[in-house]
Protein backbone atom coordinates (compact mmCIF):
# COMPACT_ATOMS: atom_id res chain seq x y z
CA UNK A 1 0.00 0.00 0.00
CA UNK A 2 1.53 3.36 -0.95
CA UNK A 3 1.32 6.57 1.05
CA UNK A 4 -1.24 8.11 -1.25
CA UNK A 5 -3.78 5.42 -0.70
CA UNK A 6 -3.01 4.84 2.96
CA UNK A 7 -4.27 8.25 4.13
CA UNK A 8 -1.00 8.80 5.93
CA UNK A 9 0.58 12.26 5.79
CA UNK A 10 3.00 12.72 2.93
CA UNK A 11 4.83 15.40 0.99
CA UNK A 12 3.93 15.83 -2.65
CA UNK A 13 6.75 17.22 -4.72
CA UNK A 14 5.86 18.80 -8.03
CA UNK A 15 8.91 17.79 -9.94
CA UNK A 16 8.85 20.55 -12.54
CA UNK A 17 8.72 23.31 -9.90
CA UNK A 18 11.53 22.00 -7.70
CA UNK A 19 14.97 23.61 -7.93
CA UNK A 20 16.63 20.95 -5.82
CA UNK A 21 17.99 23.43 -3.28
CA UNK A 22 17.79 20.86 -0.50
CA UNK A 23 16.23 23.11 2.14
CA UNK A 24 13.42 20.59 2.62
CA UNK A 25 15.86 17.74 2.97
CA UNK A 26 17.74 19.61 5.71
CA UNK A 27 14.51 20.65 7.42
CA UNK A 28 12.79 17.28 7.59
CA UNK A 29 12.93 16.07 11.21
CA UNK A 30 12.25 12.51 10.11
CA UNK A 31 14.91 12.57 7.41
CA UNK A 32 12.56 11.10 4.86
CA UNK A 33 13.38 13.50 2.02
CA UNK A 34 16.42 13.35 -0.21
CA UNK A 35 17.78 14.76 -3.43
CA UNK A 36 17.09 12.19 -6.12
CA UNK A 37 18.88 11.39 -9.32
CA UNK A 38 15.86 12.58 -11.31
CA UNK A 39 16.62 15.71 -13.33
CA UNK A 40 13.63 17.90 -14.21
CA UNK A 41 12.99 20.00 -17.29
CA UNK A 42 14.84 22.97 -15.83
CA UNK A 43 17.85 20.77 -15.20
CA UNK A 44 17.60 20.49 -11.43
CA UNK A 45 18.02 17.27 -9.52
CA UNK A 46 14.83 17.33 -7.56
CA UNK A 47 13.87 16.32 -4.05
CA UNK A 48 11.97 13.11 -3.42
CA UNK A 49 10.14 11.43 -0.59
CA UNK A 50 11.58 8.10 0.47
CA UNK A 51 8.03 6.81 0.69
CA UNK A 52 7.34 6.47 4.38
CA UNK A 53 7.90 8.16 7.72
CA UNK A 54 6.33 11.59 7.04
CA UNK A 55 4.54 13.00 10.08
CA UNK A 56 2.88 15.90 8.24
CA UNK A 57 4.75 18.67 10.07
CA UNK A 58 5.07 20.70 6.82
CA UNK A 59 8.54 21.90 7.73
CA UNK A 60 9.54 21.09 4.17
CA UNK A 61 6.73 23.25 2.82
CA UNK A 62 7.73 26.29 4.86
CA UNK A 63 11.42 25.92 4.03
CA UNK A 64 10.77 25.65 0.34
CA UNK A 65 11.30 28.96 -1.49
CA UNK A 66 9.07 27.99 -4.38
CA UNK A 67 5.34 28.64 -4.13
CA UNK A 68 4.27 25.48 -5.91
CA UNK A 69 7.07 22.93 -5.58
CA UNK A 70 5.85 21.05 -2.54
CA UNK A 71 2.59 20.36 -0.74
CA UNK A 72 1.91 18.30 2.33
CA UNK A 73 -1.15 16.10 2.20
CA UNK A 74 -2.34 15.05 5.58
CA UNK A 75 -5.28 12.78 4.99
CA UNK A 76 -6.48 10.70 2.16
CA UNK A 77 -7.44 13.34 -0.36
CA UNK A 78 -8.80 11.08 -3.05
CA UNK A 79 -12.38 11.73 -2.04
CA UNK B 1 -6.12 18.49 4.29
CA UNK B 2 -3.47 19.84 1.96
CA UNK B 3 -0.89 22.32 3.16
CA UNK B 4 0.05 24.43 0.18
CA UNK B 5 0.71 27.98 -0.88
CA UNK B 6 -2.00 30.60 -0.70
CA UNK B 7 -2.14 34.17 -1.88
CA UNK B 8 -0.20 33.67 -5.13
CA UNK B 9 -1.49 34.05 -8.64
CA UNK B 10 -2.33 30.75 -10.25
CA UNK B 11 0.11 31.49 -13.03
CA UNK B 12 3.00 33.92 -13.24
CA UNK B 13 2.81 35.94 -16.42
CA UNK B 14 6.43 37.03 -16.42
CA UNK B 15 7.62 35.13 -19.40
CA UNK B 16 6.83 32.24 -21.61
CA UNK B 17 7.69 28.80 -20.36
CA UNK B 18 7.31 27.81 -16.75
CA UNK B 19 4.38 29.68 -15.32
CA UNK B 20 4.49 28.50 -11.74
CA UNK B 21 8.16 28.97 -10.90
CA UNK B 22 9.71 32.14 -9.48
CA UNK B 23 12.86 33.75 -10.84
CA UNK B 24 14.72 33.23 -7.55
CA UNK B 25 17.83 31.09 -7.28
CA UNK B 26 17.54 27.72 -5.57
CA UNK B 27 17.43 28.19 -1.82
CA UNK B 28 16.80 31.95 -1.87
CA UNK B 29 15.22 33.44 1.25
CA UNK B 30 13.08 35.85 -0.79
CA UNK B 31 10.89 32.94 -1.87
CA UNK B 32 10.36 31.73 1.67
CA UNK B 33 9.48 35.23 2.88
CA UNK B 34 7.02 35.88 0.09
CA UNK B 35 5.34 32.58 0.78
CA UNK B 36 4.78 33.74 4.35
CA UNK B 37 3.46 37.13 3.27
CA UNK B 38 1.12 35.61 0.67
CA UNK B 39 -0.20 33.09 3.19
CA UNK B 40 -0.78 35.78 5.82
CA UNK B 41 -2.65 37.99 3.34
CA UNK B 42 -4.86 35.08 2.35
CA UNK B 43 -5.52 33.98 5.93
CA UNK B 44 -6.35 37.51 7.04
CA UNK B 45 -8.62 37.92 4.01
CA UNK B 46 -6.94 41.16 2.95
CA UNK B 47 -5.68 40.38 -0.55
CA UNK B 48 -8.33 42.49 -2.25
CA UNK B 49 -7.62 45.43 0.05
CA UNK B 50 -3.86 45.34 -0.13
CA UNK B 51 -1.35 47.17 -2.30
CA UNK B 52 2.12 45.67 -2.30
CA UNK B 53 5.07 47.86 -3.28
CA UNK B 54 7.87 45.92 -4.95
CA UNK B 55 11.45 47.13 -4.65
CA UNK B 56 14.35 47.17 -7.05
CA UNK B 57 16.67 44.26 -6.36
CA UNK B 58 16.19 40.53 -6.63
CA UNK B 59 12.60 40.92 -5.42
CA UNK B 60 11.69 43.30 -8.22
CA UNK B 61 9.18 40.84 -9.66
CA UNK B 62 6.97 40.32 -6.61
CA UNK B 63 4.12 41.82 -8.56
CA UNK B 64 4.09 38.80 -10.86
CA UNK B 65 3.54 36.50 -7.93
CA UNK B 66 1.47 38.02 -5.14
CA UNK B 67 -2.24 38.03 -5.77
CA UNK B 68 -3.12 41.51 -4.51
CA UNK B 69 -2.78 45.08 -5.75
CA UNK B 70 0.75 45.73 -6.92
CA UNK B 71 2.94 48.69 -7.75
CA UNK B 72 6.69 49.04 -8.11
CA UNK B 73 8.92 51.89 -7.02
CA UNK B 74 12.30 53.04 -8.30
CA UNK B 75 15.41 51.84 -6.46
CA UNK B 76 15.15 52.73 -2.77
CA UNK B 77 11.74 54.38 -3.05
CA UNK B 78 9.35 51.63 -2.00
CA UNK B 79 8.86 53.27 1.39
CA UNK B 80 8.25 56.64 -0.23
CA UNK B 81 5.72 55.09 -2.59
CA UNK B 82 4.05 53.41 0.39
CA UNK B 83 3.96 56.74 2.24
CA UNK B 84 2.15 58.20 -0.74
CA UNK B 85 -0.25 55.28 -0.97
CA UNK B 86 -1.30 55.45 2.68
CA UNK B 87 -2.31 59.04 2.05
CA UNK B 88 -3.94 58.47 -1.32
CA UNK B 89 -5.89 55.35 -0.30
CA UNK B 90 -6.11 55.57 3.50
CA UNK B 91 -8.64 52.73 3.76
CA UNK B 92 -6.40 50.19 2.08
CA UNK B 93 -3.59 48.07 3.44
CA UNK B 94 -0.13 48.90 2.15
CA UNK B 95 2.98 46.72 2.22
CA UNK B 96 6.48 47.85 1.27
CA UNK B 97 9.11 45.20 0.66
CA UNK B 98 12.77 46.17 0.36
CA UNK B 99 16.24 44.68 0.31
CA UNK B 100 19.09 45.95 2.43
CA UNK B 101 20.72 47.81 -0.43
CA UNK B 102 17.39 49.30 -1.40
CA UNK B 103 16.33 50.31 2.11
CA UNK B 104 19.67 50.56 3.91
CA UNK B 105 21.59 52.57 1.30
CA UNK B 106 19.92 54.56 -1.45
CA UNK B 107 16.49 54.64 0.19
CA UNK B 108 17.39 54.93 3.84
CA UNK B 109 16.03 58.40 4.40
CA UNK B 110 12.65 57.57 2.83
CA UNK B 111 12.32 54.55 5.08
CA UNK B 112 13.53 56.39 8.14
CA UNK B 113 11.18 59.32 7.66
CA UNK B 114 8.24 56.98 7.03
CA UNK B 115 9.06 55.23 10.31
CA UNK B 116 9.46 58.55 12.06
CA UNK B 117 6.02 59.66 10.87
CA UNK B 118 4.63 56.28 11.73
CA UNK B 119 3.04 55.94 8.30
CA UNK B 120 0.51 53.13 8.43
CA UNK B 121 2.07 50.36 6.40
CA UNK B 122 3.78 47.03 6.90
CA UNK B 123 7.44 47.36 6.06
CA UNK B 124 9.35 44.18 5.27
CA UNK B 125 13.10 44.54 5.17
CA UNK B 126 15.04 41.65 3.68
CA UNK B 127 18.59 41.65 4.97
CA UNK B 128 20.93 39.32 3.10
CA UNK B 129 24.02 41.36 3.99
CA UNK B 130 24.77 42.28 0.38
CA UNK B 131 23.50 43.64 -2.92
CA UNK B 132 22.36 40.44 -4.56
CA UNK B 133 20.81 41.39 -7.87
CA UNK B 134 23.81 43.38 -9.03
CA UNK B 135 26.28 40.63 -8.20
CA UNK B 136 27.04 40.52 -4.50
CA UNK B 137 28.49 43.92 -3.66
CA UNK B 138 29.01 45.34 -0.18
CA UNK B 139 25.81 46.58 1.42
CA UNK B 140 25.47 48.82 4.48
CA UNK B 141 24.52 45.61 6.30
CA UNK B 142 27.56 43.57 5.25
CA UNK B 143 29.36 42.09 8.24
CA UNK B 144 32.77 43.20 9.49
CA UNK B 145 35.31 41.23 7.50
CA UNK B 146 32.69 39.93 5.05
CA UNK B 147 34.05 39.28 1.59
CA UNK B 148 31.90 40.69 -1.19
CA UNK B 149 32.72 41.57 -4.77
CA UNK B 150 33.53 45.13 -3.68
CA UNK B 151 35.28 44.10 -0.45
CA UNK B 152 37.35 41.20 -1.76
CA UNK B 153 39.61 41.24 1.30
CA UNK B 154 36.73 41.57 3.72
CA UNK B 155 34.75 44.58 4.94
CA UNK B 156 37.00 47.07 6.66
CA UNK B 157 34.71 48.89 9.08
CA UNK B 158 37.20 51.72 9.50
CA UNK B 159 36.91 52.50 5.82
CA UNK B 160 33.29 51.58 5.14
CA UNK B 161 31.50 51.90 8.46
CA UNK B 162 29.85 49.40 10.73
CA UNK B 163 26.90 47.24 9.63
CA UNK B 164 23.73 49.30 9.69
CA UNK B 165 21.35 47.99 12.34
CA UNK B 166 18.10 49.31 11.01
CA UNK B 167 15.83 47.81 13.70
CA UNK B 168 17.91 49.37 16.44
CA UNK B 169 17.94 52.73 14.67
CA UNK B 170 14.18 52.71 14.05
CA UNK B 171 13.67 51.74 17.66
CA UNK B 172 14.89 55.23 18.60
CA UNK B 173 11.82 56.70 16.92
CA UNK B 174 8.57 57.32 18.75
CA UNK B 175 5.97 56.39 16.17
CA UNK B 176 6.59 52.81 15.04
CA UNK B 177 4.09 50.40 16.57
CA UNK B 178 6.00 47.20 16.04
CA UNK B 179 9.64 46.37 15.32
CA UNK B 180 11.01 42.85 15.15
CA UNK B 181 13.98 41.08 13.60
CA UNK B 182 13.48 37.50 12.43
CA UNK B 183 15.20 35.01 10.14
CA UNK B 184 14.24 32.36 7.62
CA UNK B 185 17.34 30.22 8.11
CA UNK B 186 15.56 27.19 9.56
CA UNK B 187 12.13 25.95 10.55
CA UNK B 188 12.11 27.27 14.09
CA UNK B 189 13.09 30.70 12.83
CA UNK B 190 10.70 30.56 9.89
CA UNK B 191 7.82 29.94 12.27
CA UNK B 192 8.78 33.06 14.24
CA UNK B 193 9.08 35.01 11.01
CA UNK B 194 5.64 33.76 10.05
CA UNK B 195 4.21 35.08 13.29
CA UNK B 196 5.94 38.44 12.93
CA UNK B 197 4.73 38.90 9.35
CA UNK B 198 1.17 38.05 10.36
CA UNK B 199 1.38 40.48 13.23
CA UNK B 200 2.61 43.28 10.99
CA UNK B 201 -0.34 42.67 8.68
CA UNK B 202 -2.81 42.34 11.53
CA UNK B 203 -1.63 45.76 12.73
CA UNK B 204 -2.46 47.09 9.26
CA UNK B 205 -5.84 45.45 9.28
CA UNK B 206 -6.58 47.22 12.54
CA UNK B 207 -5.18 50.50 11.24
CA UNK B 208 -2.73 50.82 14.10
CA UNK B 209 0.27 52.25 12.29
CA UNK B 210 3.78 51.49 11.18
CA UNK B 211 5.11 47.93 11.56
CA UNK B 212 8.69 47.04 10.66
CA UNK B 213 9.95 43.49 10.27
CA UNK B 214 13.57 42.84 9.35
CA UNK B 215 14.12 39.36 7.96
CA UNK B 216 17.60 37.84 7.79
CA UNK B 217 17.67 35.92 4.56
CA UNK B 218 20.13 33.60 2.83
CA UNK B 219 21.43 34.36 -0.64
CA UNK B 220 23.22 31.15 -1.60
CA UNK B 221 24.38 32.58 -4.91
CA UNK B 222 26.27 35.54 -3.52
CA UNK B 223 27.18 33.96 -0.21
CA UNK B 224 28.87 31.41 -2.43
CA UNK B 225 27.46 28.47 -0.56
CA UNK B 226 24.81 25.83 -1.05
CA UNK B 227 21.42 26.63 0.37
CA UNK B 228 22.00 24.85 3.65
CA UNK B 229 25.41 26.44 4.26
CA UNK B 230 24.08 29.87 3.29
CA UNK B 231 21.33 29.44 5.86
CA UNK B 232 23.95 28.44 8.38
CA UNK B 233 25.93 31.60 7.62
CA UNK B 234 22.83 33.62 8.38
CA UNK B 235 22.44 31.96 11.75
CA UNK B 236 26.09 31.65 12.77
CA UNK B 237 27.47 34.92 11.42
CA UNK B 238 24.68 37.39 10.70
CA UNK B 239 22.93 36.86 14.02
CA UNK B 240 26.07 37.97 15.87
CA UNK B 241 25.62 41.42 14.40
CA UNK B 242 21.86 41.29 13.96
CA UNK B 243 20.39 39.57 17.01
CA UNK B 244 16.87 38.27 16.52
CA UNK B 245 13.97 39.38 18.65
CA UNK B 246 11.14 41.79 19.15
CA UNK B 247 12.36 45.30 19.89
CA UNK B 248 8.93 46.83 20.30
CA UNK B 249 5.30 45.78 20.30
CA UNK B 250 2.66 48.38 21.01
CA UNK B 251 0.00 46.64 19.00
CA UNK B 252 -2.23 46.27 22.06
CA UNK B 253 -2.43 50.01 22.51
CA UNK B 254 -5.10 52.19 20.98
CA UNK B 255 -4.45 53.17 17.40
CA UNK B 256 -3.09 56.71 17.25
CA UNK B 257 -5.40 59.16 15.55
CA UNK B 258 -4.61 62.33 13.70
CA UNK B 259 -4.76 65.67 15.43
CA UNK B 260 -7.99 67.46 14.81
CA UNK B 261 -6.76 70.16 12.48
CA UNK B 262 -9.61 71.24 10.23
CA UNK B 263 -8.52 71.12 6.62
CA UNK B 264 -8.81 74.29 4.54
CA UNK B 265 -9.17 74.48 0.84
CA UNK B 266 -6.46 75.85 -1.40
CA UNK B 267 -8.78 78.74 -2.29
CA UNK B 268 -9.17 79.51 1.40
CA UNK B 269 -5.46 79.77 1.87
CA UNK B 270 -4.37 81.41 -1.33
CA UNK B 271 -7.09 83.97 -1.80
CA UNK B 272 -8.28 84.50 1.75
CA UNK B 273 -8.01 88.30 1.61
CA UNK B 274 -8.37 88.72 -2.10
CA UNK B 275 -11.40 90.56 -3.29
CA UNK B 276 -10.33 91.23 -6.83
CA UNK B 277 -12.79 92.06 -9.58
CA UNK B 278 -13.30 90.09 -12.69
CA UNK B 279 -10.72 91.08 -15.27
CA UNK B 280 -12.13 92.55 -18.43
CA UNK B 281 -9.99 92.57 -21.51
CA UNK B 282 -8.67 95.98 -22.63
CA UNK B 283 -7.46 95.51 -26.20
CA UNK B 284 -6.04 99.02 -26.44
CA UNK B 285 -3.54 98.36 -23.62
CA UNK B 286 -0.48 97.03 -25.37
CA UNK B 287 1.47 94.18 -23.86
CA UNK B 288 4.75 95.28 -22.23
CA UNK B 289 7.47 93.04 -20.95
CA UNK B 290 9.70 94.27 -18.13
CA UNK B 291 12.83 92.61 -16.86
CA UNK B 292 14.29 93.75 -13.54
CA UNK B 293 17.70 92.44 -12.67
CA UNK B 294 20.40 92.92 -10.05
CA UNK B 295 21.74 91.06 -7.08
CA UNK B 296 19.66 89.70 -4.23
CA UNK B 297 18.95 92.33 -1.59
CA UNK B 298 18.71 95.24 -4.05
CA UNK B 299 14.94 95.10 -4.02
CA UNK B 300 14.64 93.87 -7.58
CA UNK B 301 11.81 91.44 -6.88
CA UNK B 302 9.84 94.05 -4.88
CA UNK B 303 10.28 96.60 -7.65
CA UNK B 304 8.62 94.17 -10.03
CA UNK B 305 5.91 93.47 -7.49
CA UNK B 306 5.00 97.14 -7.11
CA UNK B 307 4.54 97.43 -10.85
CA UNK B 308 2.55 94.19 -10.94
CA UNK B 309 0.36 95.35 -8.07
CA UNK B 310 -0.32 98.72 -9.69
CA UNK B 311 -1.29 97.05 -12.95
CA UNK B 312 -3.50 94.49 -11.30
CA UNK B 313 -5.31 97.20 -9.30
CA UNK B 314 -6.12 98.79 -12.64
CA UNK B 315 -7.71 95.54 -13.75
CA UNK B 316 -5.02 94.62 -16.23
CA UNK B 317 -3.66 91.20 -16.93
CA UNK B 318 -0.32 90.81 -15.21
CA UNK B 319 2.28 88.18 -14.41
CA UNK B 320 5.26 88.40 -12.06
CA UNK B 321 7.86 85.71 -12.41
CA UNK B 322 10.89 85.78 -10.12
CA UNK B 323 14.15 83.98 -10.66
CA UNK B 324 16.84 83.80 -8.04
CA UNK B 325 19.65 81.60 -6.85
CA UNK B 326 19.92 79.75 -3.55
CA UNK B 327 21.58 82.74 -1.88
CA UNK B 328 19.44 85.03 0.26
CA UNK B 329 21.75 87.95 -0.49
CA UNK B 330 24.46 88.55 -3.01
CA UNK B 331 23.37 86.04 -5.65
CA UNK B 332 21.81 87.28 -8.84
CA UNK B 333 18.11 87.93 -8.87
CA UNK B 334 15.74 88.93 -11.57
CA UNK B 335 12.07 89.09 -12.23
CA UNK B 336 9.94 89.26 -15.32
CA UNK B 337 6.76 91.29 -15.29
CA UNK B 338 4.30 91.22 -18.14
CA UNK B 339 1.45 93.73 -18.19
CA UNK B 340 -1.23 93.45 -20.83
CA UNK B 341 -4.78 94.37 -21.71
CA UNK B 342 -5.31 90.81 -22.92
CA UNK B 343 -4.59 87.44 -21.47
CA UNK B 344 -0.87 86.72 -21.09
CA UNK B 345 0.60 83.76 -22.93
CA UNK B 346 3.76 83.24 -20.93
CA UNK B 347 5.26 84.88 -17.87
CA UNK B 348 8.74 84.20 -19.20
CA UNK B 349 10.46 86.92 -21.23
CA UNK B 350 13.02 86.29 -23.94
CA UNK B 351 13.25 89.88 -25.23
CA UNK B 352 12.25 92.57 -22.74
CA UNK B 353 10.66 95.83 -23.87
CA UNK B 354 12.18 97.46 -20.79
CA UNK B 355 15.28 96.24 -18.99
CA UNK B 356 16.21 97.65 -15.60
CA UNK B 357 19.72 96.49 -14.77
CA UNK B 358 21.32 97.21 -11.43
CA UNK B 359 24.67 95.46 -11.84
CA UNK B 360 27.22 94.29 -14.36
CA UNK B 361 26.13 90.64 -14.59
CA UNK B 362 22.59 91.80 -15.37
CA UNK B 363 23.84 93.83 -18.30
CA UNK B 364 25.95 90.94 -19.51
CA UNK B 365 23.09 88.56 -19.31
CA UNK B 366 20.12 90.51 -20.60
CA UNK B 367 21.38 93.40 -22.72
CA UNK B 368 22.24 91.10 -25.67
CA UNK B 369 18.65 89.84 -25.65
CA UNK B 370 17.21 93.31 -26.29
CA UNK B 371 15.70 94.21 -29.62
CA UNK B 372 15.26 97.43 -31.52
CA UNK B 373 12.72 99.78 -29.91
CA UNK B 374 13.33 98.57 -26.39
CA UNK B 375 14.56 100.65 -23.47
CA UNK B 376 17.44 100.07 -21.05
CA UNK B 377 17.74 101.83 -17.71
CA UNK B 378 20.88 100.94 -15.83
CA UNK B 379 22.51 101.97 -12.60
CA UNK B 380 25.01 104.53 -13.84
CA UNK B 381 27.70 103.68 -11.32
CA UNK B 382 28.09 100.42 -13.25
CA UNK B 383 30.30 100.83 -16.33
CA UNK B 384 28.46 100.03 -19.54
CA UNK B 385 31.06 97.90 -21.29
CA UNK B 386 28.78 95.77 -23.39
CA UNK B 387 27.77 96.38 -26.96
CA UNK B 388 24.29 97.87 -27.02
CA UNK B 389 22.12 96.24 -29.69
CA UNK B 390 20.95 98.55 -32.42
CA UNK B 391 17.83 100.57 -31.81
CA UNK B 392 17.91 100.27 -28.02
CA UNK B 393 17.39 103.50 -26.09
CA UNK B 394 19.77 103.73 -23.14
CA UNK B 395 19.28 105.73 -19.94
CA UNK B 396 22.05 105.72 -17.36
CA UNK B 397 20.49 106.53 -14.02
CA UNK B 398 22.21 107.11 -10.64
CA UNK B 399 19.62 105.23 -8.60
CA UNK B 400 21.95 104.41 -5.73
CA UNK B 401 23.12 108.02 -5.33
CA UNK B 402 19.63 109.45 -5.45
CA UNK B 403 18.50 106.96 -2.83
CA UNK B 404 21.33 107.68 -0.41
CA UNK B 405 21.21 111.45 -1.01
CA UNK B 406 17.61 111.29 0.12
CA UNK B 407 18.33 109.33 3.23
CA UNK B 408 17.35 105.76 2.26
CA UNK B 409 20.38 104.03 0.81
CA UNK B 410 18.40 100.85 0.22
CA UNK B 411 15.72 102.55 -1.87
CA UNK B 412 17.51 102.45 -5.23
CA UNK B 413 14.62 100.34 -6.46
CA UNK B 414 12.16 103.09 -5.55
CA UNK B 415 14.30 105.58 -7.44
CA UNK B 416 14.16 103.38 -10.51
CA UNK B 417 10.41 103.22 -10.26
CA UNK B 418 10.28 107.03 -10.25
CA UNK B 419 12.52 107.12 -13.28
CA UNK B 420 10.29 104.71 -15.20
CA UNK B 421 7.21 106.77 -14.40
CA UNK B 422 8.86 109.92 -15.64
CA UNK B 423 10.05 108.25 -18.83
CA UNK B 424 6.49 107.14 -19.51
CA UNK B 425 7.33 103.47 -19.49
CA UNK B 426 4.48 102.33 -17.29
CA UNK B 427 1.34 103.23 -19.27
CA UNK B 428 -0.60 104.12 -16.17
CA UNK B 429 -1.51 107.18 -14.14
CA UNK B 430 1.27 108.38 -11.82
CA UNK B 431 -0.91 108.29 -8.74
CA UNK B 432 -1.68 104.60 -9.23
CA UNK B 433 2.03 103.84 -9.22
CA UNK B 434 2.55 105.96 -6.11
CA UNK B 435 -0.34 104.20 -4.40
CA UNK B 436 1.12 100.78 -5.19
CA UNK B 437 4.46 101.94 -3.83
CA UNK B 438 2.79 103.03 -0.59
CA UNK B 439 0.94 99.67 -0.36
CA UNK B 440 4.22 97.82 -0.64
CA UNK B 441 5.24 99.36 2.67
CA UNK B 442 1.98 98.49 4.39
CA UNK B 443 3.92 96.43 6.93
CA UNK B 444 6.49 99.20 7.53
CA UNK B 445 4.54 102.49 7.49
CA UNK B 446 7.62 104.41 8.64
CA UNK B 447 9.20 103.85 5.26
CA UNK B 448 6.34 105.26 3.21
CA UNK B 449 7.33 108.90 3.45
CA UNK B 450 11.04 108.44 3.00
CA UNK B 451 10.46 106.29 -0.10
CA UNK B 452 8.06 108.86 -1.43
CA UNK B 453 10.84 111.41 -1.12
CA UNK B 454 13.21 109.18 -3.07
CA UNK B 455 10.50 108.55 -5.67
CA UNK B 456 9.91 112.28 -6.20
CA UNK B 457 13.62 113.08 -6.32
CA UNK B 458 14.12 110.38 -8.93
CA UNK B 459 11.30 111.78 -11.02
CA UNK B 460 12.78 115.26 -10.84
CA UNK B 461 16.18 113.96 -11.92
CA UNK B 462 14.72 112.04 -14.82
CA UNK B 463 12.58 114.99 -15.89
CA UNK B 464 15.54 117.36 -15.89
CA UNK B 465 18.32 115.14 -17.19
CA UNK B 466 16.82 112.28 -19.18
CA UNK B 467 13.63 113.35 -20.90
C1 LIG C 1 19.01 54.42 -9.10
C2 LIG C 1 19.59 53.06 -9.21
N1 LIG C 1 20.83 52.84 -8.75
C3 LIG C 1 21.36 51.62 -8.80
C4 LIG C 1 20.65 50.58 -9.33
C5 LIG C 1 21.29 49.21 -9.42
N2 LIG C 1 20.77 48.29 -8.44
C6 LIG C 1 19.78 47.41 -8.73
S1 LIG C 1 19.40 46.41 -7.45
C7 LIG C 1 20.56 47.12 -6.47
C8 LIG C 1 20.81 46.66 -5.07
C9 LIG C 1 19.96 45.54 -4.66
O1 LIG C 1 20.34 45.10 -3.40
P1 LIG C 1 19.28 44.82 -2.25
O2 LIG C 1 18.38 45.98 -2.08
O3 LIG C 1 20.05 44.38 -1.06
O4 LIG C 1 18.35 43.65 -2.82
P2 LIG C 1 18.71 42.15 -3.13
O5 LIG C 1 19.03 42.10 -4.59
O6 LIG C 1 19.88 41.77 -2.25
O7 LIG C 1 17.49 41.39 -2.80
C10 LIG C 1 21.23 48.14 -7.15
C11 LIG C 1 22.31 48.94 -6.57
C12 LIG C 1 19.34 50.83 -9.79
N3 LIG C 1 18.57 49.88 -10.28
N4 LIG C 1 18.85 52.07 -9.72
S1 LIG D 1 20.93 36.25 -6.05
FE1 LIG D 1 20.53 35.74 -3.92
S2 LIG D 1 18.84 37.06 -3.29
FE2 LIG D 1 18.92 37.06 -5.52
S3 LIG D 1 17.50 35.43 -6.16
FE3 LIG D 1 19.52 34.50 -6.05
S4 LIG D 1 19.63 33.69 -3.99
FE4 LIG D 1 17.95 35.12 -4.01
Amino acid sequence: MNAASSGLPRPVIIIEECKGCGRCVAACPKEVLRISTTVNGMGYRVAEYVGEGCVGCAFCFYNCPEPFAIEVHKEDDRS
Amino acid sequence: MIIKSKGFYEEFERKAGRKRTTHYCAGCGHGIIQKLIAEAMADLGIQDDTVFVSPVGCAAFCYYYLDCGNVAGPHGRAAAVASGLVRAIPDKIVIAYQGDGDLGAIGFNNAFQAANRGDGFAHFFVNNALYAMTGGQLAPTSLPGQKTTTSPYGRDVVKTGEPLKVCEIFNQLDRPVYIERVSVADTKRIMKARKAIRKALQIQKEGKGYAFVEILSPCPTNMRADSVKAAQFVTDEMEKTFPLGCLRDRSDEEAPCCMDIAPRSVDDIVSADYEGDEITDMPDIKERKYKFSGFGGQGILSLGLVLADAASELGRHVSWFPSYGPEQRGGSASCSVVVSGLEIGSPAIDHPDVLVAMNQPSLERFLPTMQSGSVLIYESSVPLEIQVPEGVTVYPFPAADIASDNGVAKAANTALLGCMVELGLLDMPDEDVAAALARSFAAKPKLVDSNKKVFEAARAYARERLV
